[in-house]
């Protein structure tokens, strides 16, 4: 089964913000309910990796009623191989805040806030600089929103979004149960949109070009474009944009260094893709009839043949170790011993069948786990130990 | 620089003392003092009538707020995949050599901290550090050794500017 989607590039983020005045001013103008209607019709999806549709997000929030709503952006980017927020919001930040407040409008949120991963405080300066210039801009404009920074201090899962709230709240990044979900009880328990910063800059190319513009590019289901970002052994690392569906073939074709082992899509959260199977796969989100088809927050690591898969698979275990919030025991041992596990596989002190054991321990997190993190552990330790088992033993 | 105790009264007065102002008050002190010590700890619980198992069990969930004395400049290597495969290695025995520690551990001038942490977002130049809240990217053995160098002097010159 051959994917026939092609790689196609596309310029549309980093395109310029200079006009943020007019496209705010002008949303603002329009209904609520015509703007929900314009992100759905575009069929834009959360571009933080889960892909949930944003359209529906706002109108979820929107129809509740209550007198304090908030909007949020995620930029704690900790998923290994992503660098693109940072990008975005350091080159494009009107984008992220017409963004926002235009979310503002439509659910009726007046306090927005950017929750920023410690490790980008050096951005803070120049981002508060923009911040002031943008409200300084709602005021003439009698637009009654403001916006505030709030900085992580190092915690993966506080990417997480009801961790997140956890965390603004000065508690303890831990995820909590859903339902309920943001939508009814977000930040201090009020109803909330919390988006990904990539969403929010595409949100900003919907409301200026109109949905047809964004729902052109892409493939069904997956409409659109999307950030990638790009590392590993590829001559060319970076931020590129590109539209969404092309096959996993022709992105080694465009990124690879010749040598191409495997591609890890999505994150050490994500699918690692062996060589042979780069022609079945597309990049995009699931429901397409053909082939197997990945979501991505947009990082790509790329593999060559170099690469021992055993010190992959090691380091992402170990930063899911470290990471782990300990809440929930599947995900706090599961971590521990998937690690433990294949160490002692490595070094003969369990014999191969084990790696079969650890395969069921992590089919029990996906179901047991309370948050995407112990989850998605399954995702590449599957996909690792099954196509590279014998890197694993030997 | 504040004595510790004025430090987080002007902590609490500037962000306010509810649950919620937790995190910048926590921040803002190892900002200055760079961890957290048991005294601050207590200090802020009491400023902000909390629990003091409660201020502890937030801080220490942080990985970027220690509570252990941490030196001036602390060096954050990333050790994730792709700084782990770009090189990481060579990057921490250059240091640990020109510094004489281990990671985890400080100078005995209290000038340096050497720590590891996860994807720090440059895995595009890899391999990357942070000194305090300054990123370097696209390391070599000989580029750290400068870069340590530059904060040694500004060291020895007497200056106290952070970064």
């Amino acid at each position: 089964m051959t994917i026939s989607y092609q790689l196609k590039r596309a310029d549309f983020i980093f395109k310029n913000q200079n006009d943020w005045e007019d496209v705010l001013s002008k949303s603002i103008n329009r209904t609520p309910q015509d703007l929900i209607n314009e992100l759905i019709s575009s069929e834009l999806k959360g571009r933080g990796g889960a892909g949930f549709p944003t359209g529906l997000k706002w109108k979820l929030t929107a129809e509740i009623t209550d007198s304090t709503k908030y909007v949020i952006c995620n930029a704690d980017e900790g998923e290994p191989g992503t660098f693109k927020d940072r990008e975005i919001l350091s080159m494009v930040p009107f984008k992220v805040l017409t963004g926002m407040a235009v979310c503002g409008h439509v659910i009726g949120a007046k306090e927005g806030y950017i929750y920023l991963r410690g490790e980008y405080f050096f951005l803070l300066p120049e981002l508060n600089k923009v911040i002031r210039e943008f409200e300084y801009y709602c005021k003439e404009i009698k637009f009654d929103f403001t916006i505030r920074i709030f900085m992580g201090s190092g915690a993966y899962i506080c990417g997480e979004e009801t961790a997140l709230f956890e965390s603004m709240e000065g508690k303890r990044g831990e995820p909590r149960n859903k339902p309920p979900f943001p939508s009814n009880y977000g930040y201090m328990g009020k109803p909330t949109v919390i988006n990904n910063v990539e969403t929010l800059a595409h949100t900003y190319t919907i409301f200026k070009y109109g949905a047809k513009r964004f729902y052109d590019l892409g493939v069904q289901y997956s409409r659109g474009s999307k950030l990638f970002s790009v590392s590993g052994d590829t001559p060319k690392p970076g931020i590129y944009e590109l539209e969404l569906g092309m096959s996993l073939a022709d992105f080694v074709e465009e990124f690879g260094d010749g040598d191409t082992k495997a591609v890890q899509v999505g994150g050490a959260s994500g699918f690692l893709v062996p060589r042979k199977r780069f022609n079945e796969t597309a990049i995009g989100f699931q429901g397409k009839l053909v082939g197997i088809s990945l979501p991505t927050g947009g990082s790509m690591m790329l593999f060559n043949s170099s690469r021992s898969m055993f010190n992959v698979l090691d380091n992402y275990l170990e930063f899911f170790r470290e990471e782990s919030c300990g809440q929930c025991t599947p995900c706090r041992v599961g971590c521990q011993q998937l690690l433990k596990g294949i160490k002692a596989v490595k070094r003969g002190e369990k014999n191969t069948k084990y790696l079969d054991k650890l395969l069921r321990l992590t089919e029990t997190m996906k179901l047991t786990a309370k948050c995407g993190l112990g989850q998605s552990v399954a995702n590449s330790f599957s996909s690792i130990v099954e196509n590279f088992r014998e890197e694993m033993i030997y | 620089m504040y004595p510790v105790s004025e430090l987080i009264k002007n902590l609490a007065d500037q962000h306010g003392r509810n649950r919620h102002n937790l995190l910048p008050i926590l921040q803002g002190v190892v900002e200055q003092e760079k961890y957290l010590s048991e005294y601050s700890m207590i200090e802020i619980a009491r400023e902000l009538d909390l629990p003091a198992s409660e201020v502890f069990g937030t801080a220490t969930f942080y990985s970027f707020l220690e509570y252990k004395k941490m030196g001036k400049y602390i060096i954050r290597i990333c050790k994730t995949i792709t700084c782990s495969m770009k090189g990481k290695n060579q990057i921490l025995l250059a240091i640990e050599d020109m510094l004489k520690i281990n990671v985890g551990e400080t100078t005995p001038d209290g000038v340096f901290s050497l720590l590891q942490t996860n994807c720090l977002g440059f895995c595009h130049k890899a391999p990357a550090m942070l000194v305090n809240n300054e990123v370097y990217t696209d390391l070599t053995p000989e580029k750290v050794r400068e870069i340590l160098n530059s904060y040694l002097k500004k060291q020895k010159e007497g200056g106290s500017h952070d970064n």
